[in-house]
C-alpha cells in the first residue's frame, strides 16, 4: 500500500512541476458604437524544469465565462388553442457567456471528478437547485440549446492547438450581444484527465464612450435620460418638417 | 454596417433600421397613420427585446406625431379643449397600462399580452376598414346612391357633465371622450402604438366630431400621451433605446416625405383598402405565431 503511494507520488511529482505561462491578445474588450463581436486570442506555454513525461497525455482546457446571472426559463404549452408560457424554472446562476475549448476530446482531457470539482463543462457551470417541476433538466438543456444557438455557449473540442506538448493557442470569438462585466478566462493543464495546474485571469468587458455614457445615464438618471429622448424626438420631428418644408419651396 | 444598441444590448445592421424606419415612414405618409402598429412587430422580428421595442417605438411616435401636429396647428385644425379632455383620459390609461405591462412582465406573459392585443385590434380594425372601403368603392361606381344618415342623437348625448367644445361645435358629456382617452392610453403603453387607428373612428362615430378637426386633435392627444408613456418606460424599466429611436427617426422622416407624394396620386378608397390589407397581413402573421406550434417551446427571461 505504502509502496503504491510512493509510486504515485513519484509519478505525480514531475507532473506538478508543469506550470502555465499565459498571454492574451487583448486584456480587455471595449463595446463601442460599431461593436460587432470580438475575437480573443489566448496563448501560452507549459513551463517545466523536468523532461516531458512520456506516459501520460497532456491536455489543455481553456474556458471563458461571462458574469453569472439568475435567469427564468419558460416553456410554452397549448392553452385554448394558443401557445402561451405555462411552466417556468428559475435557474439560480448561469453565465451570460461560456466558451470552453480543449486540445482533444473532452472525455480524454478531463475526468468527471475533475469536471465536478472545477466546473468546466457547460452543464456543470449552470447552477439550478430547488426546481419545483419534475422535468427541470429539460429546462436547463433548453437554456444551453438556446444560448448555443445565439453563439453565447460554445463547446470547441479540439480547438486548442498544442505543439510539442509545450505551446498552446486558441481563439475564442465573442458575439455582438455580449453582457458587460468581468469575464474569467481559466486555463487548465491536465495529465490523463487530472488537473495539474490552473490559471485564472480576468478580462473586463465594458461599454466605452457614447455607449457607456448613454447606458449609465439611462440607469442612474432615468428622468434626465427620458427627457433627453423626448427632446431629441421632438426636435427631430419639428426639424424634419421644417427642413422638408424649406426644400419643397 | 453594424451598430451596437446600448440599451437593447444587441448589435444590428444600421441600414436595416433605416429601412424599417423608411418603410413605416412611407406608410405613415401614404395613409396618415403613426405606424407604431408596424414598427413594434418589425422590431420583434429582427430580435429587439419586446420591452425595448415597445418603449422605443413610443418615443419614435412622439417624433412623427409632433411633426404632423405642427402642420395641423398652422392650419388651426386642432380642438385644444377636446384634446385636453382626451389627454386627461390618456394619461390615466397610460399609467394603468404601464402597471399592467410591468405586472405581466414579472409573470412572463408580456409577449402574449402584446401579441393578443395586436391580433385582436388589428383583426377587428382591418376587417372593418376592408368592408367599409369595399362598400365605398361599390357606391362610387353606382352614382346617385343614398348616403346613410348618421344618427345625431344617441346615448352619448344623454350623459351628465356636459361641456362645450367650440372648435368641434359639440355640446356633449366629458365621460365618452375621457373613456376613449383611457382606452387609447392603455393601448399606447401595452402595444407601443399611438392609438390613432382606434381614436379616429371613435371620435367620428362615437363623439360625432367633424372630420376636419379629428386628425389634428388625435395627434395632439397622441403627442402628449406617447411622451408621457416614454417617460414612464424610461423611469420604471430603463427600456428606451435612444440610438435605436434615432435610427428609426431618420429613416421615418425621409420615408414620410416619399409616402405623402405617392399618396397624392392615389384614390382614397384604394388607399384605405391597401391599408386594410396591410393591417390584416400583420394580424395574420402574429396570429399564426400564436396558433402554430413554435419550433422552440422554451424561452429565456431575466428573473
Amino acid at each position: 500500500m505504502i509502496r503504491l503511494l510512493v509510486l504515485f507520488l513519484v509519478l505525480a511529482l514531475p507532473a506538478q512541476a508543469e506550470k502555465i505561462v499565459l498571454g492574451l491578445s487583448q486584456d480587455q474588450v471595449s463595446i463601442t458604437a460599431t461593436f460587432n463581436g470580438s475575437e480573443i486570442l489566448i496563448f501560452g506555454a507549459v513551463k517545466r524544469e523536468t523532461p516531458i513525461p512520456e506516459a501520460e497525455t497532456l491536455g489543455v482546457i481553456i474556458s471563458v465565462a461571462g458574469p453569472d446571472t439568475p435567469v427564468t426559463v419558460r416553456r410554452k404549452d397549448r392553452r385554448l388553442g394558443i401557445w402561451i408560457n405555462t411552466d417556468a424554472v428559475e435557474v439560480d446562476a448561469a453565465p451570460s457567456f461560456y466558451a470552453v475549448a480543449t486540445s482533444g476530446p473532452m472525455k480524454d482531457v478531463l475526468r468527471d471528478v475533475e469536471d465536478l470539482r472545477h466546473r468546466v463543462t457547460i452543464p456543470r457551470v449552470i447552477r439550478s437547485v430547488g426546481a419545483a417541476i419534475d422535468d427541470s433538466p429539460l429546462f436547463s438543456q433548453a437554456l444551453v440549446r438556446i444560448r448555443a444557438g445565439e453563439g453565447l455557449y460554445q463547446v470547441l473540442e479540439g480547438a486548442v492547438d498544442l505543439e510539442q506538448e509545450t505551446l498552446f493557442r486558441t481563439s475564442i470569438s465573442l458575439p455582438s450581444n455580449l453582457t458587460e462585466g468581468d469575464y474569467a478566462a481559466r486555463i487548465f493543464l491536465t495529465r490523463d484527465g487530472q488537473v495539474i495546474d490552473e490559471y485564472v485571469t480576468i478580462i473586463p468587458v465594458q461599454k466605452v464612450g457614447l455607449e457607456q455614457w448613454l447606458y449609465s445615464l439611462a440607469h442612474e438618471n432615468a428622468l434626465l435620460y427620458g427627457l433627453m429622448s423626448l427632446a431629441i424626438a421632438i426636435a427631430a420631428g419639428w426639424g424634419a418638417s421644417a427642413a422638408f418644408g424649406l426644400l419643397r419651396r | 454596417m453594424q451598430i451596437y444598441l446600448p440599451i437593447a444590448e444587441v448589435s444590428v445592421n444600421a441600414f436595416l433600421l433605416l429601412g424599417i424606419g423608411g418603410i413605416v415612414g412611407i406608410l405613415s405618409g401614404l395613409f396618415g397613420v403613426g405606424g407604431g402598429f408596424l414598427i413594434t412587430p418589425l422590431l420583434f422580428f429582427i430580435g429587439i427585446p419586446p420591452a425595448v421595442a415597445v418603449a422605443t417605438s413610443t418615443n419614435q411616435i412622439v417624433a412623427s406625431s409632433v411633426s404632423a401636429l405642427f402642420a395641423h396647428l398652422k392650419r388651426k385644425t386642432v380642438d385644444m379643449v377636446m384634446g385636453t379632455v382626451l389627454l386627461i383620459g390618456g394619461l390615466i390609461g397610460s399609467a394603468l397600462g404601464i402597471v399592467v405591462f410591468n405586472y405581466l412582465r414579472s409573470l412572463g406573459q408580456v409577449d402574449l399580452l402584446v401579441q393578443l392585443c395586436y391580433v385582436i385590434f388589428l383583426g377587428v380594425i382591418g376587417a372593418l376598414m376592408f368592408v367599409e372601403s369595399l362598400n365605398a368603392i361599390r357606391k362610387s361606381r353606382r352614382p346617385g346612391g343614398a348616403r346613410p344618415q348618421r344618427r345625431k342623437h344617441h346615448w352619448v348625448h344623454n350623459l351628465p357633465f356636459k361641456m362645450k367644445f367650440r372648435v368641434s361645435g359639440l355640446y356633449i358629456s366629458v365621460i365618452p371622450p375621457v373613456m376613449v382617452g383611457v382606452a387609447v392610453g392603455v393601448l399606447a403603453a401595452i402595444m407601443g402604438v399611438g392609438g390613432g387607428f382606434i381614436m379616429v373612428p371613435a371620435m367620428i362615430y362615437l363623439l360625432g366630431m367633424p372630420t376636419k378637426v379629428v386628425i389634428g386633435t388625435s395627434l395632439f392627444q397622441i403627442s402628449f400621451v406617447t411622451a408621457f408613456t416614454t417617460m414612464l418606460h424610461a423611469v420604471t424599466n430603463q427600456t428606451v433605446d435612444i440610438v435605436l429611436a434615432v435610427m428609426l427617426l431618420v429613416g421615418g422622416v425621409i420615408g414620410a416625405q416619399f409616402g405623402t407624394r405617392m399618396g397624392v396620386k392615389m384614390k382614397a378608397e384604394q388607399l384605405r383598402i391597401l391599408l386594410a390589407l396591410l393591417v390584416l397581413l400583420v394580424c395574420g402573421k402574429l396570429a399564426i405565431d400564436l396558433l402554430v406550434r413554435p419550433t422552440e417551446l422554451y424561452s429565456i427571461g431575466a428573473s
